[in-house]
């Protein structure tokens, strides 16, 4: 007989609890559903932090390691808090070739940080992209929401003066 | 329709072998004594086709195989040893020496270490590739053993048999590429995880002195994995 694992109970009263529990069940807490879930606690929380990741591995009945094994594995997975602004760099093959590893070495002199890590302040997170699918504007930079084609260091050091300057 | 038959024939190092079906390129030829090294291999756990040095060439295919990951197919020409892959294997053990801090004379399982072992009896007498000198952290917070990230080749060993034979799946693998490690529950000290059984079966199947117990110090870190068959084979439905 096999022994029944309860599943616990939400982390907290936070409503967006809710939605992670939703995917979930969706997906009839499969332990298949765990990257999908993932992207749901990212997508509700902005990051992935180890009580989630610790709830989303017991609810799927997965061990605490394989989950933040696969959180740390994916790019995509932020387990730090974001900055209040982004800037991702494109590091594609297109990209690179026009000069994208240049722009990346600016942004992380001029933060003082490297790529996948936000400024002491939280006010600005840098990122490193693969290809967003724009390779004839490359390189591309996105500020935000905000897409950049053919990126020029001139205009990325004026973005980031804006968002680091008072 | 022909039914498939219960015995592969094929040809390996030039000698006429046979093999059961689902055999692997690596069992078939240990049954013939015919020597291939391993690293991330160990009987009675799964194979991953980690540390890459049991690539043979397979007549045919345009890369090299990994013997413990590939069964044998009928009519295969395997060769085990020849020039090319005695290269490929030094630069394989030189690549596992530089990327981590392996100083043998230092190391608690100095004499008692597979992959110091092989480099003897491969014939490596320096390693040509510079050395990486990560900054590698020790943790020491487990009662009774310890992780030196240092001497760790990433081989999964500690993951597979905590996972398969002790079924606590306590270790596993975090981030990718150069920056892989092998962590405890959610990266945490290994005296703080909830689901460590403090067996110490991973410490008796590491192949270097990445995982050993406390109290040892250089040349004392004997290992002794004999275990293995026996519960494997204790634990299979009767």
């Amino acid at each position: 007989m096999m022994a029944t694992l309860t599943r616990p109970q939400l982390p907290s009263t936070d409503k967006r609890w809710m939605i992670v529990q939703g995917t979930m069940r969706k997906h009839g807490y499969s332990r298949n559903a765990l990257i999908e879930t993932l992207h749901t606690v990212q997508q509700s929380f902005g990051f992935l932090d180890k009580d989630a990741i610790r709830f989303v591995a017991a609810s799927l009945q997965i061990p605490p390691s394989q989950a933040y094994g696969v959180a740390t594995f994916y790019h995509l997975f932020q387990l730090r808090p974001p900055g209040r602004h982004t800037c991702q760099i494109c590091l594609g093959t297109a990209c690179y070739i026009n000069g994208a590893e240049r722009l990346m070495g600016h942004a992380e002199k001029q933060l003082g940080i490297q790529a996948g890590e936000t400024t002491p302040d939280g006010e600005v997170s840098l990122l490193a992209v693969r290809c967003v699918g724009s390779c004839s504007f490359a390189p591309v930079s996105i500020f935000d929401e905000q897409i950049h084609s053919y990126s020029k260091v001139e205009a990325l050091d004026a973005q980031l003066k804006a968002w680091t300057q008072p | 329709m022909s039914a498939t038959p219960a015995v592969k024939t094929f040809v390996i190092d030039g000698v006429d072998a046979s093999a059961r079906p689902e055999q692997t390129i690596l069992a078939a030829a240990r049954e013939h004594n015919i020597f291939i090294p391993t690293l991330c291999h160990l009987d009675g756990l799964s194979d991953v086709g980690a540390c890459r040095l049991c690539l043979v060439e397979v007549k045919g295919a345009r890369r090299l195989l990994p013997a413990c990951t590939t069964r044998v197919e009928e009519g295969m020409e395997v060769t085990c040893n020849s020039p090319r892959i005695a290269a490929y294997r030094q630069m394989t053990l030189q690549l596992l020496f530089a990327e981590r801090n392996h100083v043998c004379s230092v190391c608690v399982a100095n004499r008692h270490c597979e992959l110091q072992a092989l480099a003897t009896s491969l014939g490596m007498t320096h390693v040509e590739i510079p050395y990486r000198f990560p900054s590698l952290t020790v943790d020491a917070s487990h009662e009774r053993f310890t992780l030196d990230h240092n001497r760790c080749i990433l081989c999964t060993r500690c993951i597979r048999v905590c996972s398969e034979i002790e079924g606590a799946h306590t270790w596993d693998l975090m981030g990718r590429g150069i920056q892989s490690r092998v962590i405890t529950d959610l990266d945490q000290p290994w005296g703080e995880s909830d689901t460590c059984t403090s067996c110490g079966k991973c410490v008796q199947v590491c192949p270097t002195g990445a995982l050993f117990q406390k109290n040892r110090t250089g040349g004392q870190g004997c290992k002794d994995p004999s275990f293995l068959p026996y519960l494997r084979t204790m634990r299979e439905e009767p």
